[in-house]
């Protein structure tokens, strides 16, 4: 750190520490796909089809995610339905 | 039986090459008979980085297509005693690996040497996950960059579910961190993800740190693998990794910042 560098605002968090926390997200994330079982995709899609026989709602609207825990594990399913 | 290692990144251009025969080296200088593959069809490189581009006869698919055997095909290395080197094939593409002729081929060669290395080429896709199928122990080399250590984790999740290892449900592949390209300074100024920042993500044992060296670029242009470099910190470096990979207790060196001459502060330069 040369003394021009004292000038500068110290309020900004180093890129490194931004790269990091961008990363603990991201792969965060991406392991809990990684840990879901391999039906997830198929059982979304096949839910998709039961609700838009009745309902008019498009892929994004179904959301669904597995939680395990240590006990137990938690199916949450989470349909927007269009407004009437 | 052999140790079958992989050397692994997902990343291309991070030193999975560059490691692979560093460590190759490393573990044969120690009087382990050692053979070095690569994995990376099409695209060979291997035998450049360790000197023996001239010498390639035959290389893996002519062994696995039955058109050549292993010990016409085996380069030895000139340098180091016990160890060899199998080239990938350039003209062929990764469609010319079969599970079941990669098993064979390690097979044979399980008989014959102490440990065998797999470099693997860039990508998830066919061609790394042959590299990585049969391996007991992994590498991951990793560069302390965010899109590098993203692709870490998602071959760590490949090891964990697609090796046989895996498949069979035996004890899983034992994982190690090789951290290169390190530059101690820009991660004092807070420019450089630490080794403590990428071991807090990815969560595997750190086998090593490489700091960036000229000595890595300047090994290359001689086809000498830069283990042998022994005045270099990269060289150095990768001895003390090849140390720990062997089960030594080693400290980490060369993740101090160097001290600057005091003007050359003052200046920040």
């Amino acid at each position: 750190m040369g003394i021009f560098d004292y000038f500068k605002s110290k309020a900004e968090p180093s890129s490194a520490s931004v790269a990091k926390d961008r990363l603990q997200i991201i792969v965060a994330h991406e392991r809990t796909k990684r840990q879901q079982p391999d039906y997830l995709p198929q059982m979304q899609q096949e839910i998709i089809d039961v609700i838009r026989k009745y309902v008019q709602i498009g892929s994004e609207d179904v959301q669904i995610q597995l939680d395990n825990t240590d006990e137990c594990s938690v199916l949450e399913l989470n349909v927007t339905l269009p407004d009437q | 039986m052999a140790k079958i290692i992989v050397v692994t990144s997902g990343k291309g251009g991070v030193g999975k090459t560059t490691s692979s025969a560093a460590i190759g080296t490393g573990i044969a200088l120690k009087g382990h008979k050692t053979v070095i593959i690569d994995f990376d069809v099409g695209l060979r490189n291997l035998d450049l980085i360790m000197g023996c581009e001239r010498r390639v006869v035959y290389d893996f698919v002519n062994v696995i297509n039955k058109e050549a055997t292993l010990s016409q095909t085996l380069i030895k290395d000139k340098r180091t005693k016990g160890l060899f080197i199998l080239p990938a094939s350039q003209t062929r593409d990764k469609d010319a690996l079969t599970i079941e002729g990669v098993q064979e081929v390690l097979e044979e060669l399980s008989k014959e040497f102490d440990y065998i290395i797999c470099d693997s080429p860039a990508g998830i896709e066919k061609g790394a996950q042959m590299a990585l199928y049969f391996a007991d122990a992994a590498i991951v080399v990793t560069n302390p960059e965010v899109s590098s250590v993203r692709d870490s984790d998602r071959i760590l999740g490949i090891l964990q579910s697609k090796s046989k290892r895996a498949e069979e449900g035996k004890e899983p592949i034992e994982e190690h961190l090789l951290l290169t390209r390190y530059h101690p300074e820009r991660v004092a100024l807070g420019e450089m993800l630490s080794v403590s920042d990428v071991e807090d993500i990815l969560a595997i044992p750190l086998l090593g740190v490489i700091p960036e060296s000229e000595a890595v670029l300047k090994a290359s242009n001689q086809g000498t693998p830069v283990i042998l470099e022994t005045e270099s910190e990269a060289g150095l470096a990768y001895t003390d990794a090849v140390d720990r990979l062997m089960g030594e207790e080693k400290p980490l060196r060369f993740l101090e910042v160097q001290k600057k001459g005091f003007i050359k502060r003052l200046l920040g330069g």
